[in-house]
């Protein structure tokens, strides 16, 4: 019986063996889904490992998410520990060498300066990360360091394709310069303008619009809003002269809606990553979004 | 600032013109002149070179304030990417080995004495048995965990409890695991806790409820660890399949003398789960553990054939479960065995053979309505056998309802009421008040 059993999982081994085919990339985050779109759309495959409307911080280490890192060639996450609460499981369970270190694990976060690092890790301040905050996707200038960094990592992978991966790097380089300009033109009326935010999430959206935070729903990074700390949020925003309360499509706007009601500032849902809404299909999607949505918070 | 410097200068140069104002009137004053001339020239120099440096401060300045506001360059964040490679390493450093501890405490309340409880049919075994009445420290575990090196992941974790004034302290785990077995596979070595059933490989502080089902706690003493060997292997399916099998040394519940040379219990176990849509998932699994007891705690020798099936449904909008969701999970034991009993309370009693089955289940669901409270009901039965030793008429039940309030992901506040039938005409109804905190580590959970 269990020498029948050993046999059975040793055919099922060698049944199962890989066939080489299209490199296959594990992305944590809908937003690097979206940039390996871009990279490498027909030579790759590409499993997503969570959507727009889950809070990347605390997803479950599900079945099937262990079955896609298995089969993954590539693994493509934020890093600077963003999926500290999951990554390290499904990496654990699914018994795949090849995405644990080295060329087969890239994490954006590592291919950009930080910001936000803490002097001191104590929790107290709430969930701090002590490698900077980890929602670098919205600086497009970083997006486009780590897009030039992903496409050499693909290349690198894949050297079969690399000429292709060149070639889409280029192109998407020169669309996504493009659009730069055209967003910082279209953003410029957000100079200056004061945002109070539920997340510690926007440092890298705002830094680029030259846009200010005064205020966070959560009273620490992590830590759920409170009724005493939004009530103390009531004067900041009024005298701050915010512009809009922003949240993630994720978030709970509940709180948001709540301060909204009290001080007239409008409560702002943006995607924050691609799939948070309709028109954040895709990357540019992502960002022709947020300002437009930011913009319709002056009128 | 600005007036400062030409003032301190004249101040220095002044008096050293006035002592050189000696030679005749004339050419006295002319020279003068040319002096005055000179320290005017002086004074405007030095004048328009602490303006500068005010106005290189200030540019300084506010070029310090646009890096900060503004974003980096393209080329400085890829100078950077070589830059961080050192820094990440640094990182990494700083915390290996991970560590975490977990404190809980609890007041509880019986309203039958814990020491009168029994169990008809199921002797207790391990640390199957209630808790002890009024405030009580639980045990606080401290883990250690790391990659070894590139080929190794290791882990420790160390229970620590008091009981009666002393002071234990045990090893719950400690072992290490192949991170880089090629093919799926992946081998491990050392104590830890098998991976049958779902609750077997979670530690208690992951559960929904303060103590653990009446099956787990019948048939394994609560959770089976023991030292021993495993492999397994992930199938590369588009569903989840994991195939593995352990050796132990059967020295715990429901082994016990660690037969065979030490190596008394074997198991294999299969979990296979995967999504249904972005709003579901499910695990399931089947398991069996071949234990060998010699002169076990509730006096059987024999073999024993544990058979569990586990079954978890996942449900929260968009995948999202940290604000909202249901979880419904069951667990199924058939424990078959065939021995000796000998009642280990009297040794010198005659030896009865036993060949029989025992069941257990339990049901439990969770609501999770908030990100900060959840409640839970779980329904414990218990099937004694009909004959043999064990026998008895009464089957034990137990109903449990929990609410719980977590502040952060690292504490929670629970409440727990039971009512607990474990033999018949006695109801032993169970309040208990819980904490639990983490601290360090972030635990990466499982499942």
């Amino acid at each position: 019986m269990r020498k029948l059993l050993l046999w059975m999982i040793v055919l099922l081994g060698v049944l199962a063996a890989p066939v080489e085919a299209k490199l296959r990339v594990f992305a944590c985050e809908p937003e690097w889904g979206s940039l390996l779109e871009e990279l490498a759309a027909d030579t790759i495959d590409v499993d997503v490992a969570t959507n727009a409307l889950q809070d990347v911080h605390v997803v479950e280490a599900r079945p099937s998410l262990i079955a896609k890192m298995r089969k993954a060639d590539l693994l493509v996450c934020s890093g600077a520990q963003l999926e500290i609460g999951w990554l390290p499981q499904l990496l654990r369970q699914a018994g795949n060498a090849r995405v644990t270190s080295a060329a087969g694990n890239f994490m954006a976060a590592n291919q950009v300066t930080t910001l936000d690092r803490p002097a001191s890790v104590d929790r107290a301040a709430g969930d701090v990360h002590p490698d900077g905050n980890p929602h670098v996707q919205l600086d497009p200038y970083r997006v486009l360091a780590i897009a030039r960094a992903l496409s050499a990592r693909l290349g690198e992978l894949d050297a079969a394709n690399a000429a292709i991966y060149q070639q889409r790097f280029d192109d998407f380089e020169s669309r996504w310069q493009a659009a730069i300009t055209r967003w910082e033109i279209k953003a410029a009326p957000l100079k200056g303008k004061a945002v109070v935010v539920h997340h510690s999430a926007w440092i890298y959206l705002l830094q680029w619009l030259g846009m200010r935070e005064i205020g966070s729903l959560e009273p620490k990074p992590g830590v759920p809003p409170t009724s005493a700390h939004l009530s103390s949020l009531i004067d900041v925003t009024k005298a701050g002269g915010a512009v809009a309360i922003i949240s993630a499509a994720y978030q709970d706007s509940k709180p948001d809606e709540w301060l909204a009601g009290r001080t007239g500032v409008p409560a702002l849902v943006l995607p924050f990553t691609v799939g948070g809404d309709e028109q954040a299909k895709d990357l540019f999607g992502l960002y022709d979004s947020t300002i437009d949505r930011l913009l319709g918070a002056l009128k | 600032m600005r007036l400062l410097a030409p003032a301190l200068a004249l101040t220095f140069l002044l008096p050293g013109a006035l002592q050189a104002a000696e030679p005749p009137p004339d050419a006295q004053i002319a020279a003068l002149a040319e002096r005055i001339r000179a320290l005017e020239a002086n004074a405007q120099m030095l004048q328009s070179q602490a303006a500068e440096a005010l106005a290189a401060a200030q540019a300084a300045q506010a070029e310090l304030q646009r890096m900060k506001t503004a974003q980096p360059d393209p080329a400085v964040a890829e100078v950077s990417v070589t830059a961080k490679a050192g820094d990440v390493t640094a990182a990494a450093n700083q915390f290996n080995p991970s560590i975490a501890l977990i404190l809980n405490g609890s007041y509880v309340n019986h309203s039958k004495d814990p020491l009168d409880y029994r169990r008809a049919g199921f002797p207790l075994v391990g640390e199957g048995g209630p808790s002890a009445n009024g405030l009580r420290l639980g045990e606080s575990e401290l883990s250690f965990a790391a990659n070894i090196d590139d080929k190794l992941y290791g882990q420790l974790t160390v229970a620590m409890e008091s009981e009666d004034g002393e002071t234990h302290v045990g090893i719950e785990e400690a072992y290490i695991e192949t991170t880089a077995l090629p093919g799926g596979f992946i081998a491990r070595g050392g104590r830890f806790y098998s991976n049958i059933g779902y609750l077997n490989s979670h530690h208690p502080h992951t559960d929904y409820f303060s103590d653990r089902p009446l099956a787990y706690q019948a048939f394994l003493g609560n959770q089976y660890g023991d030292d021993g060997v495993q492999l397994r292997w992930i199938a590369p399916t588009d569903a989840y399949l994991e195939i593995g099998t352990e050796a132990f040394r059967g020295e715990n519940a429901p082994a016990a003398g660690a037969a065979h040379g030490g190596v008394g219990a074997k198991t294999f176990f299969v979990h296979a789960g995967g999504d249904v849509g972005s709003n579901n998932s499910w695990l399931a699994g089947a398991s069996i553990l071949h234990a060998d007891a010699r002169d076990g705690e509730d006096g059987f020798s024999g073999r024993s054939n544990l058979f569990l099936f586990d079954f978890t449904w996942k449900w929260a909008p968009h995948g999202a479960f940290k604000d909202s969701g249901i979880v419904l999970r069951s667990e199924a034991f058939i424990d078959d065995r065939k021995g000796v009993v000998i009642d280990p309370q009297d040794p010198l009693a005659l030896a009865q053979s036993w060949e029989g089955k025992r069941r257990g289940a339990y049901v439990e669901g969770l609501y999770r309505f908030s990100r900060s409270w959840d409640v839970g009901y779980r329904y414990d039965r218990l099937w004694a056998a009909s004959s043999g030793p064990y026998a008895s008429d009464h089957d034990p039940q137990r109903h449990s309802i929990a609410a719980t309030w977590h502040n952060s992901e690292f504490s929670l506040l629970r409440l727990q009421l039971a009512r607990d039938e474990p033999q018949a005409h006695f109801l032993d109804n169970v309040f208990t008040l819980q904490y639990q905190v983490s601290l360090g580590a972030h635990g990466a959970h499982k499942f």
